[in-house]
């Protein structure tokens, strides 16, 4: 996954021609994909390399909490597993990453801006792995927190956006169900196991809901970006599936949900939930979380160790182009 | 800190014996052999393809989406290149 809305609303600029805004948005209204060399608003592509780049930033940064575990996988089936999910996110980063760059920014651009800090990335991955069962709960929630938020964006009318989420829609269902069957084979286990699983599920379970971005009353966009059909739910809608799907799977695994809220509504056949802790979400996002320091050091050290070979690759296509050259002469 | 910039490639994946290569995205690579590389990695963990094609974005050259009028409606108006422009007998059969 993982795009959070985080609030910042970009202003439509009034130099954009008014006719050009007029076709641009009947182009929207039928539903046409908006390609790299259309014309375009300022706001709109704005709004997408911003979009884009956190989604893909958290692709990466969502890399590490899961790679923490992978030397201590209790199985060489589970180590498989895990090492290809984290493979699939670095992948989902790396085609993100090339959608933004149809729009006009260079990758080292936002990379910059992710090491820097200048750029967020999903609040869930500030959150620590502590025990095994963390590995299954991420599986299960986070990556089916994300296929809700993911799916709905395969009709994005950015093109190359929309292609690249069918691309990582296609390999997400793979990282919760692993997540989810390991979690399953832990609930046959002893006594200490299931009160593993309890214990992740109660830390993970308001991250979770709260990737989904704050409440629709306190939110401050959407509008232009629902407008643009960039985005086509609600976060409360989003948030309202994901609850109703994920409350069943509890109970099948035989866990509880850490809200004494949730209830079933008969009237509109959802589950009611509590009110996540804003003042919570609101602290990650701002850098306080447990583990924003640490991410972001992780981040730098893996880009500033791999400088020598970006560098080392590049001076020998120059030496073999120059050689090719010299031969040819 | 100013990195020189790593070039994009375009990745095109023929997904069967017979079919078209398709584009399927991009990527950055130093040189070819480390496109071809990268692409494999990225885009062809799931038996995606069996063949793969990796181009610099630099060399592809594209339409431009304001001459799209210029350039392809000549062709709408001349139905008498289709094939059911011509009306035959029923009795013709298939043809
Ligand atoms: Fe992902
Ligand atoms: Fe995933």
């Amino acid at each position: 996954m993982y795009t959070q809305a985080l609030n910042s609303e970009t202003v439509v600029s009034t130099i954009d021609d008014e006719q050009k805004m007029t076709a641009f948005q009947a182009r929207i209204d039928r539903e046409e994909k908006i390609e790299p060399n259309d014309w375009m608003p300022a706001a709109y592509r704005k709004t997408l390399i911003r979009q884009i780049s956190q989604h893909a930033h958290s692709e990466i940064v969502g890399m590490l909490p899961e790679g923490n575990w992978v030397t201590r996988a209790p199985s060489l089936k589970r180590k498989a597993a895990l090492l290809a999910k984290i493979q699939d996110e670095g992948g989902h980063g790396l085609y993100l990453y090339c959608a933004a760059e149809t729009l006009g920014v260079t990758r080292e651009h936002l990379v910059d801006q992710l090491l820097s800090g200048k750029a967020k990335y999903s609040s869930i991955f500030n959150y620590p792995t502590l025990n095994w069962a963390d590995v299954g709960v991420v599986g299960w929630l986070v990556d089916g927190a994300a296929i809700m938020n993911q799916i709905p964006l395969c009709r994005c009318s950015y093109g190359p956006y929309a292609r690249a989420m069918i691309r990582v829609c296609k390999e997400e269902s793979f990282h919760q169900r692993q997540g989810y069957e390991l979690l399953l084979q832990m609930m046959k286990g002893s006594e200490d196991l299931k009160e593993m699983v309890q214990d992740a599920v109660n830390r993970m379970w308001w991250p979770s809901l709260m990737m989904f971005g704050p409440s629709d009353g306190v939110s401050e966009h959407s509008s232009n970006s629902m407008r643009w059909k960039i985005k086509r739910f609600t976060n409360d809608d989003l948030r309202q599936k994901f609850v109703d799907a994920t409350v069943p799977q509890a109970k099948i695994l035989g866990v509880t949900l850490p809200d004494p809220d949730l209830v079933f509504d008969e009237v509109s056949g959802n589950w009611k939930y509590g009110e996540p802790d804003w003042a919570e979400f609101k602290r990650v996002i701002a850098g306080h979380g447990v583990c924003n320091k640490q991410r972001l050091k992780d981040r730098i050290s893996a880009h500033e160790n791999g400088a020598w070979v970006r560098e080392a690759a590049l001076v020998y296509a120059e030496k073999q182009k120059s050689r090719m050259a010299q031969s040819a002469a | 800190m100013t990195e020189n910039i790593t070039p994009i490639w375009e990745v095109f994946i023929r997904a069967r014996n017979g079919n078209a290569h398709r584009h399927a995205g991009s990527i950055h690579a130093a040189d070819a052999e480390m496109a071809m590389q990268a692409a494999r990695d990225i885009y062809t963990r799931r038996e995606e393809g069996n063949s793969l094609w990796v181009v610099r974005s630099s060399d592809i050259h594209a339409s431009d989406p304001g001459d799209g009028g210029m350039m392809f409606d000549p062709a709408a108006d001349k139905i008498y290149r289709h094939p059911t422009f011509y009306e035959l007998p029923e009795d013709v059969g298939n043809m």
